[in-house]
């Protein structure tokens, strides 16, 4: 067993509106900041053991599918390192 | 028999719907959902409230409560369910109905009346109401926004299961749209009749001493 992070992003898919990121484009905006645009995304980092990599990945999917994303509104990626 | 109403860590309108079943006549009790649901449960109310303090997404967690596979299996039965508010969003999360319930459009909580339209009158939910109708109930929500891709919503529209809209006094759908909802939907039913959710609140509308009491027709459905 190899211990590992896996890196779940979740963000809202295109075309979703997101009112706290606007909100917080906003305040930034009144700080004095000039920006074109922000999108805010959620990061869950898993620490797993797991025979190899494949295995790491597909159960941090598995994650994502189940709980850490709706896929309703959301996208999500991986991403694996040994730990 | 008695309608289940499922209390989770933070559900807080429990009592509320427990109380207004109980002024219509209804047989209710609270259920703490680690101990499940009673043999013999003739309803279930997802009570609103932030179960699990909204923690990840609002109803995520009570979604995935063993709980919830047993209200699944009741709703297969025909037992009727309804979640309100954060049951709602339970619901979705949960896929006893299509879409999710997400942050309102202004990012803001709103705590007021709305007028909802009545989208469709043979459901044991809005039988004692007409289509068209048009009623005034309590929403209290940071996130009410409904959200669903293209086909799930033309699906939905297709299949007839929205339930109702929010609109204004006269029954007009398009500006009066609290929370930014896709086709301004209030409440919709899931793959039966006996399966609502809806984000208004009915039970903070049927006792007479709170005000307006179109919640009462909604509950009557556990009659």
């Amino acid at each position: 067993m190899t211990t590992y992070t896996a890196t779940v992003t979740v963000r809202l898919k295109n075309g979703v509106l997101d009112p706290e990121a606007d909100t917080t484009h906003h305040a930034l905006e009144r700080l004095g900041f000039e920006l074109e645009g922000l999108r805010s995304a959620d990061r869950f980092e898993v620490d797993l053991s797991a025979e190899n990599r494949v295995e790491a990945r597909e159960r941090a999917n598995e994650m994502a599918e189940r709980l850490l994303a709706n896929p309703t509104i959301h996208d999500y990626n991986v991403e694996v390192a040994e730990r | 028999m008695t309608v289940a109403v499922v209390q989770f860590g933070g559900s807080n309108c429990d009592r509320d719907a427990v109380r207004a079943l109980d002024h219509l006549g209804i047989e209710a009790e609270r259920v703490w959902h680690a101990d499940g649901l009673p043999d013999d449960v003739a309803g279930v109310i997802l009570p609103g409230g932030f179960s699990y303090g909204d923690y990840l997404r609002a109803g995520a967690m009570a979604a995935r409560a063993p709980v919830t596979e047993e209200v699944r299996a009741a709703a297969d039965r025909g037992v009727p369910v309804l979640g309100v508010c954060n049951g709602a969003q339970v619901g979705c999360e949960s896929g006893l109905v299509p879409g999710a319930f997400t942050t309102n459009a202004d990012a803001r909580f709103h705590c007021e009346r709305a007028h909802v339209r009545v989208e469709r009158a043979d459901t044991p939910f809005t039988q004692a109401f007409d289509e068209g109708q048009v009623l005034k109930l309590p929403i209290a929500h940071g996130e009410g926004r409904f959200e669903a891709d293209d086909a799930t919503y033309d699906r939905l529209v297709g299949e007839n299961r929205i339930l109702f809209r929010y609109c204004d006094a006269d029954g007009a759908v398009g500006a009066a749209n609290p929370n930014g909802s896709r086709g301004a939907v209030a409440g919709l039913i899931g793959d039966r009749e006996s399966v609502a959710v809806l984000m208004p609140h009915p039970e903070r509308a049927t006792l007479p001493q709170l005000g307006p009491t179109d919640g009462a027709g909604i509950l009557q459905a556990f009659a």
